[in-house]
């Protein structure tokens, strides 16, 4: 008789190499209490937080926190029901229309996760007839939602307008409608998507065109609203996604788009009817933080110079960063048996930051990837380099000086 | 279209093997994940190569049934006739 968990045994194997080489799993570590939004509580001591993707530091927003306490009073703690039948209070309507506003869209759909707005849209989107164009690096959600609506799948070159363009001549279909789904921040690397050029194409060739500003929302453009904003190339975007889980430090996910076919997506859309809608709590919170992010464009400033600041420490150190100023800077490492020991001294040094390994890697190298805060102060982030430069000393990385 | 299988299958083993981890002995019967190891992400971005060279778009949900490197060869030919 074969175990129905036999097929985890290679699995089991090389996260026991992992915890061996490294004395802990790195895949479960319990912040056992936030201090701050950039200090928490882990094994006893206080740590750096500086792997989260809280970028602006909105989880501990005395505005968020006071309005999810008088919602919570106000309406309950659940909604025990789906957006589509009992799920939808005044509280997820008035939330839509704060998203859709903010991003200057005709109208916005809420959804319980990010995870699930990438699933719902892009399901709900691109049937079988359909044909998908994704950037090769996309987001887990971005691929399962691809399959869920069992749409033709074409992969193109990461951030490549110029493979987009030559898949899309390629291709012989034009009885068949094409989107293409591309990310504004990718969140392993933290490289920023070529908007204008992708607008483009989009424009040549009578595609739509996708655009999950997941970890772009709040960080990227004059008003926040992400890489499209930054490149000028809103208008050529049909549908935006996002989360509220970063910028905006609570949970749940969006669709904004000037389609008024939306409205319809809302019945044909799996991972949007057959879940419980957001607590009312968290949706008051969300839309307080959206208030506070407008309120607060310095956070945005103040993100984009403690990258700044982080990423040229890291360019000293020699270690092998990031090219491009983001919030999301990932430090590559050549080997896994590099990466476990560093990852582990770090933590003991107390900074904690994002293990990656491959295969949720690029180019099969694996990442230390960090994420920068608003609220980081100057010297957290040079207390943390610091640590880095001890870490690798201690574990033996070759760091060469870069020709910056 | 010039293609054949048979072509397609000895373009595909000549890639694989510029690849130095993968077995020098690989022939059109072996299996991509098992026998060369590759994970699906690896898959993916080889699929990727073959396309290039190729001039063809193999749609990720065809890559679910295939589990040999003849089958790609066959599901390119297929997608180059019908072109």
């Amino acid at each position: 008789m074969t175990s129905l968990f036999s097929k985890f045994e290679g699995l089991a194997g090389a996260l026991g190499s992992i915890v061996t080489a490294g004395g802990r799993n790195p895949f479960a570590v319990v912040i056992e209490k936030p201090l701050s939004s950039t200090v928490g509580i882990i094994e006893g001591r206080e740590t750096l937080l500086f792997g989260t993707n809280n970028y602006l530091g909105l989880s501990q927003s005395k505005r968020a926190i006071e309005a999810a306490q008088a919602a919570a009073a106000t309406y309950g703690v659940g909604t025990t029901g789906s957006r589509i039948a009992n799920g939808t209070q005044s509280l997820h309507r008035r939330l839509e229309r704060q998203i859709a506003d903010f991003f200057k869209r005709r109208d916005a759909m809420v959804f319980s996760t990010g995870y699930q707005a990438n699933l719902g849209m892009i399901s709900a989107l691109a049937g079988k007839d359909d044909y998908l164009f994704l950037d090769a690096d996309s987001h887990a959600s971005i691929y399962d939602g691809s399959r869920l609506g069992n749409a033709q799948i074409i992969r193109f070159r990461h951030n490549s307008p110029d493979d987009l363009y030559k898949r899309l001549k390629r291709l012989d279909a034009p009885n068949s409608a094409k989107l293409i789904v591309v990310e504004g921040i990718y969140s392993m690397t933290g490289n920023v998507a070529p908007m204008a050029e992708f607008a483009a194409i989009k424009r040549e060739t009578g595609a739509y065109l996708m655009v999950d500003e997941a970890h772009s929302f709040g960080v990227l453009g004059e008003n926040g609203r992400g890489a499209a904003e930054a490149e000028g190339a809103e208008a050529d975007v049909d549908f935006i996604v996002g989360t509220f889980s970063k910028s905006l430090g609570t949970v749940g996910g969006y669709c904004v788009s000037d389609h008024p076919e939306l409205e319809l997506v809302r019945l044909n859309c799996r991972p949007y009817m057959f879940t419980a809608s957001l607590p009312p709590e968290v949706i008051a919170a969300t839309g307080a933080a959206l208030e506070d992010m407008v309120a607060h464009p310095e956070l945005r400033q103040q993100l984009m110079a403690n990258a700044a600041q982080l990423h040229k420490g890291f360019m000293d150190l020699g270690l092998n960063a990031s090219t491009r100023v983001s919030p999301v800077i990932a430090v590559t490492l050549e080997t896994v048996e590099q990466a476990i020991p560093m990852w582990n001294r770090l933590l003991e040094l107390g900074v904690y930051v994002n293990l990656s390994l491959p295969p949720a890697t690029p180019d099969s190298r694996p990442l230390l990837r960090c994420s920068v805060m608003a609220t980081h102060t100057p010297a957290q982030i040079e207390q943390t380099l610091a640590i880095f430069h001890q870490a690798a000393v201690d574990c033996g990385i070759p760091m060469q000086a870069n020709a910056a | 279209m010039s293609e054949t299988v048979e072509s397609v299958s000895a373009l595909i083993i000549q890639k694989l093997l510029a690849n130095p981890k993968v077995p020098r002995d690989i022939d059109g019967n072996c299996k991509i994940m098992e026998d060369l190891a590759f994970d699906s992400l690896a898959v993916m971005n080889f699929v990727m190569e073959v396309e290039d060279s190729l001039d063809v778009s193999v749609p990720l949900d065809k890559l679910a049934d295939i589990r040999t490197i003849n089958d790609l060869a066959a599901c390119i030919v297929d997608l180059k006739n019908k072109g």
